[in-house]
């Protein structure tokens, strides 16, 4: 009955995001606004895949960019040098990432705590590296240009309101498909790892092939996120896929709150957003910024939805007293 | 012959400023357990104090140097205060983040008052630079090795025979038991910090003549100088020194005869491959001397 419960509120947390989506898609005509939530839709994707990692099965990445950078250098490489319809790229570079994270996963998830965070950063800045001195390839620190825009037929996604459709469609997607795998067995079994490793390993939980599995299924959201940018902004270069990158990914999901689907969706929305809002600090941006990450952490370690929720239940709790 | 000792000179030079960083992480580390995300925007203060205070203010070197280090080990303490201490659940990634977030907050503060512009001060001598057998090996590299050297005998003789420095080292073996024989943990803490954060400020100072100091150079010195301590094994004060020198070296000698855009590549494949063969470090933990 708890579970029937469960199921009917995620059901219609699914709907109300799902009309949320179209109502915003058809009745926003600023072209701005349009381009930042495609954004925010991006960031989400890449919170959702990192949330997954870190929320759920408790490992700890501070080079995930590398996954989105293969995405979009993927696509970029396919499309542009090899002529590959970006309909062929998207499976071609999801591909390359997964077996890039199963070759990277098995040395390095044997680590943990911090080990395994400077285990990622590693992984993360060598990439970052090759996409910047590979220039015959990658078009070096100037950058890729010339990357086309996507269509379906009839259909071009140049415009800004059908890419926001394809975006907002493609989390939509990868909600649920994350929120089945968290429901089911391997869900658990993953909490069990985050909660304790070995006791998950005593009852039986193949503790190693999971979080390899939850590894490559993040590196696949990730670079999945890095074609939807590519395709976007036609041009990519190495800073966007730096280790500062990789942090603000981390940033979003410890933020918006871990082990939440919501949580990314929120940590994505105000990580994207605060930029844009601290443009008035000008030059005190960057202080703002930093300081509003350590308040944060401190006060609310949980993250914002559960720090939040937390207060509300408290307040809930004092007034029925 | 010639070459081979010219990039040996420039990596050994940069070996010792990694390994000044590595022992600031290193030594914070095995007190707190904490690695400070933080640490290499201490470097960059400290090289930007310097800038000020012997560059532009002309004040006498050991002035300028002390000056320098006494602001960046108060800004430590003042960051341990405000935004370590108050945290009620220390886990590493509630720690990374807040570190992370000073790192970016420090780099603000850098920009708005040094300028977005790098700077540079003449060496801290004016001795001609040394010719050994047609390589030129600068005196700043000299100065560079004498205060590496005065740093870890400095550390040795703290640890091994002040009063506080063997209080340091009873904390960070055990917290409780130093607490139990009347040891204040909360103030051990933040003197490592500042301590930390002290050795930080050093290295930016003794590099800021040999670079071009500006408010963005601090992220990548402060993770080569991680990518050093991991190398040599964390916590460890010889592994720290064994990681700066190793990786200067092999940098060095991977731009001469690889090519340049391998150097920052170096740091991090020897970190990959240190962490996949032996995580503990070339010294690792078991074996480990502590400071």
């Amino acid at each position: 009955m708890i579970i029937n419960s469960q199921n009917t509120r995620n059901r219609i947390a699914y709907a109300v995001f799902l009309l949320v989506i179209v109502v915003s898609g058809y009745f926003l005509e600023n072209l701005y606004y349009l381009q930042l939530l495609t954004f925010i839709g991006i960031n989400t994707l890449l919170a959702l895949a990192l949330n997954m990692l870190m929320g759920y099965a408790g490992q700890i990445s501070l080079g995930h960019a590398a996954f989105y950078g293969i995405g979009a250098y993927g696509t970029a490489i396919l499309t542009v040098h090899c002529h590959f319809s970006p309909w062929l790229a998207l499976p071609a570079a999801i591909a390359v990432a997964m077996a890039v994270a199963y070759i990277v996963g098995i040395p390095t998830l044997k680590l943990s705590g911090y080990y395994l965070g400077m285990g990622t950063l590693g992984f993360g800045m060598i990439i970052h590296i090759l996409f910047r001195e590979w220039s015959s390839i990658t078009g070096g620190a100037s950058g890729f240009i010339g990357i086309p825009p996507l269509e379906l037929g009839p259909v071009s996604f140049a415009s800004g309101r059908n890419y926001f459709f394809l975006v907002w469609g493609c989390v939509l997607i990868s909600f649920i498909a994350c929120q089945r795998i968290i429901d089911s067995r391997i869900g658990r079994a993953l909490r069990a790892i985050h909660d304790g490793e070995n006791a998950a390993a005593a009852v039986g939980v193949n503790t190693r092939a999971l979080k390899l599995q939850v590894f490559v299924l993040s590196a696949a959201i990730s670079a999945l996120a890095g074609f939807l940018y590519a395709h976007l902004v036609f041009f990519i270069s190495p800073g966007t896929f730096s280790f500062i990158a990789s942090i603000r990914m981390v940033t979003m999901v410890v933020i918006g709150g871990m082990a939440s689907v919501w949580g990314a969706l929120l940590g994505a929305s105000l990580l994207t957003l605060l930029p844009e809002w601290l443009h008035a600090f000008s030059e005190f941006e960057m202080v703002v910024y930093g300081l509003i990450l350590m308040l944060v952490m401190i006060f609310l370690p949980r993250g914002l939805f559960r720090g939040l929720l937390d207060i509300y239940e408290r307040t809930l709790k004092k007034n029925t007293h | 012959m010639q070459e081979i000792l010219q990039y040996l000179f420039s990596g050994i030079t940069n070996g010792a400023i990694y390994a000044v960083i590595a022992i600031g992480f290193s030594m914070l580390y095995n007190s707190t357990e904490l690695i400070n995300f933080a640490h290499g925007e201490f470097v960059m203060l400290g090289a930007l104090c310097m800038v000020t205070f012997f560059g532009a203010l002309h004040l006498p070197l050991v002035v300028a140097l002390v000056a320098s280090i006494v602001c960046i080990a108060a800004t430590g303490l003042v960051f341990e205060r405000l935004a370590i201490r108050p945290v009620r659940h220390p886990e590493p990634i509630v720690l990374i983040i807040i570190t992370v977030g000073a790192s970016i907050f420090l780099r603000g503060i850098g920009m708005i008052i040094w300028g977005k512009d790098a700077h540079t001060i003449p060496s801290f001598s004016a001795h001609p630079p040394l010719d050994i057998a047609g390589a030129k090996l600068l005196s700043q590299s000299i100065w560079i090795i004498i205060i590496l050297l005065a740093t870890i005998i400095g550390l040795q003789l703290f640890y091994k025979k002040t009063l506080t420095g063997k209080a340091m080292e009873a904390n960070a073996i055990s917290k409780r038991a130093a607490w139990i024989v009347g040891i204040p943990s909360k103030m051990m803490i933040m003197l490592a910090f500042g301590l930390s954060t002290a050795i930080g400020g050093l290295a930016g100072v003794i590099i800021a003549p040999v670079t071009m100091s500006s408010y963005d150079m601090g992220t990548m010195l402060g993770l080569k100088g991680f990518c050093a301590a991991m190398l040599g094994g964390l916590g460890s004060l010889w592994g720290a020194l064994l990681g700066g020198f190793l990786l200067g070296i092999l940098e060095a000698l991977g731009v001469g005869f690889v090519s340049s855009g391998l150097k920052d590549a170096t740091a991090f494949l020897l970190l990959l491959f240190i962490l996949y063969v032996k995580p503990g470090g070339i010294i690792s933990a078991a074996s480990a001397k502590r400071f």
